[in-house]
């Protein structure tokens, strides 16, 4: 039997806002335990001091209290799960500073999380799902070459997508938008084999990732079933050879976000949001459908436009995209609008989800969304920064499916 | 005998002194109990649920934080219910606390807003302060309807 990952929880107002089994039921999906370390009421009183941060609500001190019983070795945990309520402030304060301090300052996996009463386990499952492959798979990320052949798969909410590798280079690649889950993975099997020249009885061993991964890992047999959030990092920092060292990878997907502060290809601090469909792909879809052109043209039209020109009043898909009507209408250009609309995700991203994590450089951009030049310079702008988008950024998730799947072929 | 509201909720020395002058004791302990001893175990290790922080919303508006109203979907009875209450300022956690400040600013805010007798104390930080805090409590237990005399 596997032992259990631990995870600590530091958490105020989850008891008191029904979420609690929620959270108990995600842990317990990926084989982790969630439990509360032990401090003493002399450990609270002190708290405050110690950390430097002086807060009103006793549940906050608790927490504060508990990350320096964990960084001090007083209490021992896997990895560490920091929640607190939506949109409050001082638990929002206190949120980051925690997750900032146990990362610098112990070895510990730490995601945090702000709940309101609707969470629940499916959105906490990728979250905890990443922290046990932290805590549990070291051994495995610390993977740099890909080996033999193998296949990585992600199916995404998006897009479905398809790497063939051999002996650490990319030799067929397969991309379908997801209908069917299965069958687009047929689709883009299919396109990968055909363009490496290599049958599927070939393949060595398999990875997958993404939304689908669990319906189409299980259909297929896949080696290696891993969420997206360490098969991306791995990923990105293999395929922009980043591989020692910090990076900060951003990945804006058709349906949440990811940001994930890696050092030597193991996510350390990371957020993933669907904060709102304002922020993802989408509005770059709705934006490049309504101007009347393909989304790829979107990016290379961005970057002739001016974003400033066109005032958007809200981040939301739906009045964001009326400010982006009424700009035409007003007589702005198509480029103007295109601009703006890369400029409201970037920024929004940047002001949600980049506060949560901490950005060190390279950023590597991965994903479709990292196609889009636009998107990318506005991104640049944002963090002032020149941003990395390695070749294949767009099948970030099956390159390190793949590459991660080669620790699983059986040696003869 | 009537009532009686305590802040912080916790406190099981305040509990006790309201008990021992004839009265009932409102606060975490009874809401909480309430919830524990009832059949089935949906959310332990308090036994709110989603549906408590909607209830909530009879006491906080939407954008007040979830663990706020399902806080208050406890205490918000109570405080309706109360006949008199007794509030410790700054008390020290071995005495009795209350996890979150914002609901504990809203908690007394409601106290405040109902017209019942009230008694507001610091927290005494000697022992002449702490004879004082208790003759205060005693004297206020007493007056009210149905309150013993010991």
């Amino acid at each position: 039997m596997t032992v259990p990952v631990r995870i600590a929880l530091l958490g105020c107002g989850a008891e008191y806002s029904g979420v609690m089994p929620e959270i108990y039921e995600a842990a317990r999906q990926v084989e982790a335990e969630v439990f509360y370390p032990d401090v003493t009421l002399a450990d609270i009183r002190s708290a405050g001091k110690g950390f430097g941060l002086d807060v009103h609500s006793a549940d906050l001190k608790l927490i504060i209290a508990r990350a320096e019983a964990l960084v001090t070795g007083r209490a021992e945990a896997d990895a560490v799960f920091i929640a607190t309520c939506f949109r409050c402030a001082e638990a929002a304060i206190v949120r980051n500073e925690l997750r900032r301090y146990i990362h610098e300052a112990s070895c510990l996996p730490v995601v945090s999380y702000s709940f309101t009463e609707r969470t629940t386990s499916g959105t906490l499952l990728t979250r905890m799902e990443a922290l046990v492959t932290i805590a549990r798979r070291r051994a495995l990320l610390a993977r740099e070459r890909q080996e033999g052949l193998t296949m990585g798969l992600d199916s995404g909410s998006a897009t479905t997508k398809a790497i063939i590798m051999k002996d650490n280079e990319v030799i067929g690649t397969g991309w379908r938008p997801t209908t069917q889950v299965q069958q687009s993975a047929d689709e883009v099997i299919a396109l990968a084999l055909e363009e490496s020249g290599v049958r599927r009885s070939e393949i060595e061993a398999v990875g997958v990732t993404g939304y689908g991964r669990f319906l189409l890992g299980n259909a297929i047999g896949a080696d290696l079933i891993q969420e997206e959030l360490t098969v991306n990092s791995k990923g990105a920092v293999y395929l922009a050879d980043r591989q020692h060292g910090f990076a900060t990878v951003i990945d804006i997907g058709g349906m949440d976000n990811k940001a994930i502060t890696v050092q030597d290809g193991i996510p350390g601090v990371f957020t993933m949001g669907g904060i709102c469909a304002g922020a993802s792909g989408r509005f770059l879809e709705m934006t490049a459908k309504r101007l009347g052109i393909d989304i790829t043209e979107l990016g290379p039209l961005a970057m002739k436009g001016t974003a400033k020109n066109v005032p958007m009043n809200s981040y939301c898909i739906v009045f964001g995209t009326q400010s982006l009507v009424n700009a035409l209408a007003a007589g702005n250009t198509p480029a103007d609008v295109a601009a703006a609309a890369c400029h409201s995700v970037a920024e929004q991203v940047y002001e949600q989800q980049l506060q949560e994590v901490d950005i060190r450089e390279p950023v590597i951009m991965v994903g479709g969304t990292s196609l889009i030049s636009g998107l990318v310079h506005a991104m640049g702008e944002l963090l002032q920064t020149e941003i990395v988008v390695p070749r294949y950024s767009q099948y970030i998730g099956a390159v390190g499916s793949a590459l991660l799947a080669s620790g699983f072929i059986r040696k003869e | 005998m009537a009532k009686v509201y305590i802040y912080p909720g916790t406190s099981l020395i305040l509990s006790d002194l309201v008990a021992r002058f004839g009265h009932q004791p409102l606060g975490s302990a009874l809401a909480v109990r309430e919830r524990v001893q009832t059949p089935g175990l949906d959310s332990p290790p308090l036994q709110i649920t989603p549906e408590d922080p909607k209830k909530g919303l009879r006491y906080a508006a939407v954008e007040v934080p979830s663990g706020v109203r399902g806080r208050m979907s406890l205490f918000g009875p109570q405080i309706e219910e109360a006949e008199a209450g007794i509030i410790i300022s700054d008390a020290d956690l071995s005495f009795g606390c209350m996890g979150c400040a914002r609901t504990n600013e809203l908690v007394q805010f409601l106290l405040h807003r109902r017209d019942i007798p009230l008694l507001e104390l610091d927290y005494p930080c000697n022992d002449e302060e702490g004879v004082r805090f208790v003759a205060a409590i005693k004297e206020f237990l007493s007056s009210l309807p149905g309150g013993v005399s010991t």
